[in-house]
C-alpha cells in the first residue's frame, strides 16, 4: 500500500500497539485484559506494519520466526499449568512466590505463554496469507 | 481427579510443541505418533474411570464451580475423547505415508496435534465460554492445516471455511454474552437451573436459537453447510480425514449437550426446528453427493447427510432417539475417517480423485477394495455393520412416535447413500482404467503401504466389531442418553450434592 501517512504513521503505531499490548497483558490479572487480548493487540501492531512496509520488512522487524514464538508460548503455558503437579494441586492452580513487595506467580507465566502463543499464531497466519494472496 | 480430565487435553499440546521443535527430522513424525499413543492411553483410563464412578468433574486451578472452569466427563464425553484419540492415532500413523518433509517442516504435526487438543477440550469442558475458546483453537489450527498444502485452490477453500466459521463463532460469542448478562453464569451445569429460573423465557429461546445457528454451522446442517463441500476436498487426505471424522461432530456434540442440558424450556419450538433442519440436511446432503463425481466431494456431501441423522435423534428427544444419536455419532466418526483414508490410498495409486478418470483398483488392490466395502456399506446401513444398528435405532425411534414421514426420509436417504457408494465402487474399483493404465502397487513404497493400510484395517475391524457385537455399545449409548436426558448426576458432579 503506497500511502505516505500510513508508512510514516505505522512505525509509531506499531510501537504504541506493542506497549499497549504489554499494559493489557499485565493488568489482566485482576481487571479485563490478559494474555489472549494482549497477544492479539501486539500482533495487530505488526500486521499494520506489514500493510505499510510489506511482509518481508515486517518479518525482519519481528526478528524471530512467528511460528517459533507461538510454540514456545504454548510450551510456557503448559509448563505453568503442569507446575502445580509438583505441589500436588489441581492442574493450573496458581503457585505464588512473594519477594518482599514483588508477587510472582505461575499465573503470570501462563498469561505470558498465552500472549506469545496468540501473537505467534496470528502473525504466522497473516504473514502466510499476505504472501500467498 | 482433575488430572485424569486435564491430561487428555494437555498431552496433544505437549506433543505439538515437541513435534514442532523436532520438525526438521524424522523424530517429529515419531513424536506425533508417540503423543497420540499416549493420548489413547489416558483416554482409556478416563473412560474406565467414568464407567466405574459415573460422571466425574474437576476444577481447573482449584476454583470451585460455578466460578472456575470445570472439566466434566460423562459417558458421552468420555466416549468422544476415546474416539478422538483413536482417530488421532490412526491418522497420525497414516500421515507418515502422506505428509512430506515440506509440510512437516511447516509444522503439520504441531497443527494436527493442536487440532486434536482443541477437539478433546471441546468434549470435556463444562463451561460455555471455555467451549468458545476451544472452538477458536480448532478454527486456528484447522485453518493452518487447510493452507499447509500451499496450493492456490486450497487457500480458496480455506478462506470460505474461515469466513463462514467466523460468523458462527461471533454468533456463539454474542449468545454467550447475552446469556451471561441475563443469568450471571456460564457454567453449563449451573446454567441449567439459571435458565429454567429466568423470568424472561423469550430471551432464553432467542439465545438458544443463536447458539443453534452457531453450532449448526459448525455441524454443517441445512442451510448452513456451504463451507464444507467448498473446503474438504482441497487439503492433504490425512487432514480431510481427521476433519471429516471430528470437526463437524464437535458441532453435533455441542448441540447435543446444550439442547439436553441447558435449553429444554421450550422443546416444542427448538426441537421442532431441529427436526425439519435434520430432514432437509439428510436430503440435501445425499442429493448433493449424487451429483458429484469426485471421490472426496461425494464423501464430503455424505458427511452432511449423516449429520442429519444425528440431529434427528436429538430432535425427537426420546430416550431411544437420543441413544441412537449417541451411537450414530460414535459409529460415524470411525466409518467416515476410514473412507477418507481409503480415498487417499486410491488417489496415491491412481493419481486422481476424479472417478471418471480412474479405475481398475479392484484388480490391483483387492484388499483395499474389500476394505472399502466395509465402511461404505456401514455408512449406507447394511446389516450387520455398525451403520445398520445406528439407522435402525433412529428409524425405530421415529416409528415409535408415529413420525412416518421422518422414518420414510431416513430410509430413503439410506437407499440413496447406497447409490453413491456403488457409484464409487463401480467407477474407481470395478471398471477398467479409462486410458488402459493399470494402477500398480509398486508405486507405493513398502513402508508407506504398511503405514496406510494398518490404520484402515484397524478402523474397519472396529466397524465390524461394533456391528457384530452391538449390545455392549448400545448399552453404553443407552447409559449416555440417560445421562443426557436426566442430567441430575451431571449437575451434582459439577456443583456438588447440595445445590442440585
Amino acid at each position: 500500500m503506497n500511502s505516505l501517512i500510513l508508512s510514516v504513521g505505522a512505525r509509531f503505531l506499531t510501537a504504541l500497539f506493542l506497549l499497549f499490548s504489554l499494559f493489557v497483558l499485565l493488568r489482566g490479572h485482576n481487571s479485563p485484559g490478559g494474555g489472549f487480548i494482549g497477544g492479539l493487540i501486539g500482533a495487530a501492531g505488526f500486521v499494520l506494519y506489514s500493510f505499510a512496509a510489506g511482509v518481508d520488512a515486517a518479518r525482519r522487524a519481528v526478528r524471530v520466526d512467528p511460528r517459533a514464538i507461538g510454540v514456545w508460548g504454548m510450551a510456557l503455558a503448559i509448563i505453568a499449568g503442569l507446575a502445580s503437579a509438583l505441589a500436588s494441586l489441581d492442574p493450573f492452580t496458581g503457585l505464588w512466590l512473594i519477594l518482599a513487595d514483588l508477587a510472582l506467580s505461575t499465573v503470570l507465566v501462563f498469561d505470558i505463554g498465552v500472549y506469545l502463543a496468540v501473537f505467534g499464531a496470528i502473525l504466522t497466519l497473516v504473514f502466510a496469507l499476505e504472501e500467498t494472496l | 481427579m482433575s488430572w485424569v480430565l486435564a491430561l487428555p487435553i494437555m498431552i496433544p499440546f505437549v506433543t505439538a510443541v515437541l513435534a514442532f521443535l523436532l520438525r526438521r527430522s524424522r523424530m517429529g513424525d515419531l513424536a506425533s505418533v508417540g503423543g497420540s499413543a499416549a493420548s489413547l492411553v489416558v483416554a482409556v483410563v478416563l473412560i474406565a474411570e467414568v464407567l466405574d464412578q459415573g460422571v466425574i468433574a474437576g476444577q481447573i486451578g482449584g476454583w470451585q464451580a460455578p466460578f472456575g472452569i470445570t472439566l466434566v466427563a460423562d459417558h458421552l464425553s468420555a466416549a468422544m475423547v476415546l474416539i478422538t484419540a483413536i482417530i488421532g492415532l490412526s491418522v497420525a500413523v497414516w500421515s507418515l505415508a502422506e505428509i512430506g518433509p515440506t509440510s512437516a517442516r511447516f509444522g503439520y504435526h504441531a497443527l494436527f496435534q493442536s487440532l486434536l487438543g482443541g477437539v478433546t477440550g471441546a468434549f470435556l469442558t463444562g463451561d460455555l465460554f471455555n467451549l468458545y475458546v476451544w472452538f477458536e483453537v480448532l478454527l486456528i489450527s484447522s485453518f493452518g492445516l487447510l493452507v499447509i498444502g500451499g496450493r492456490k485452490y486450497a487457500i480458496d477453500g480455506a478462506v470460505k471455511y474461515v469466513t463462514l466459521n467466523l460468523i458462527a463463532t461471533v454468533l456463539f460469542l454474542a449468545g454467550a454474552g447475552l446469556l451471561y448478562g441475563a443469568t450471571g453464569t456460564l457454567n453449563m451445569a449451573d446454567l441449567r437451573g439459571a435458565v429454567a429460573a429466568s423470568p424472561d423465557q423469550g430471551l432464553m429461546t432467542l439465545i438458544a436459537m443463536m447458539l443453534m445457528v452457531a453450532f449448526g454451522m459448525k455441524a454443517a446442517v441445512f442451510p448452513l453447510f456451504f463451507w464444507l463441500p467448498a473446503s474438504y476436498h482441497t487439503p492433504h487426505y490425512a487432514v480431510s480425514a481427521v476433519f471429516a471424522g471430528l470437526l463437524t461432530k464437535v458441532g453435533v456434540y455441542a448441540l447435543l449437550r446444550v439442547f439436553t442440558l441447558i435449553f429444554v424450556g421450550d422443546v416444542g419450538y427448538t426441537h421442532e426446528i431441529l427436526l425439519w433442519v435434520s430432514l432437509l440436511t439428510m436430503l440435501t446432503g445425499v442429493l448433493g453427493a449424487a451429483a458429484q463425481s469426485d471421490f472426496r466431494k461425494i464423501l464430503s456431501f455424505h458427511i452432511i447427510s449423516q449429520i442429519g441423522y444425528m440431529v434427528l435423534g436429538l430432535a425427537l428427544m426420546t430416550p431411544l432417539a437420543v441413544m441412537g444419536a449417541v451411537f450414530y455419532l460414535l459409529h460415524h466418526i470411525i466409518v467416515k475417517t476410514n473412507l477418507f483414508l481409503i480415498a487417499g490410498v486410491s488417489q496415491r495409486l491412481t493419481g486422481s480423485s476424479d472417478l471418471y478418470a480412474i479405475g481398475g483398483l479392484y484388480r490391483t488392490a483387492p484388499l483395499l477394495a474389500a476394505l472399502f466395502i466395509i465402511p461404505a456399506f456401514s455408512l449406507a446401513g447394511f446389516p450387520p455393520l455398525s451403520g445398520f444398528w445406528a439407522k435402525f435405532v433412529i428409524v425405530r425411534a421415529s416409528l415409535d412416535l408415529g413420525e412416518w414421514l421422518v422414518a420414510g426420509v431416513a430410509l430413503l436417504v439410506g437407499l440413496l447413500t447406497i447409490f453413491s457408494m456403488t457409484k464409487i465402487w463401480a467407477e474407481a474399483f470395478w471398471k477398467a482404467h479409462p486410458e488402459g493404465r493399470q494402477p500398480a502397487l509398486a508405486d507405493l513404497p513398502r513402508s508407506a503401504r504398511w503405514q496406510m493400510m494398518v490404520p484402515i484395517i484397524a478402523l474397519a475391524v472396529m466397524t465390524v466389531v461394533i456391528g457384530a457385537f452391538p449390545s455392549a455399545f448400545l448399552e453404553f449409548a443407552t447409559k449416555g442418553a440417560e445421562q443426557l436426558l436426566d442430567p441430575a448426576a451431571y449437575v451434582a458432579a459439577v456443583l456438588g450434592e447440595a445445590r442440585r
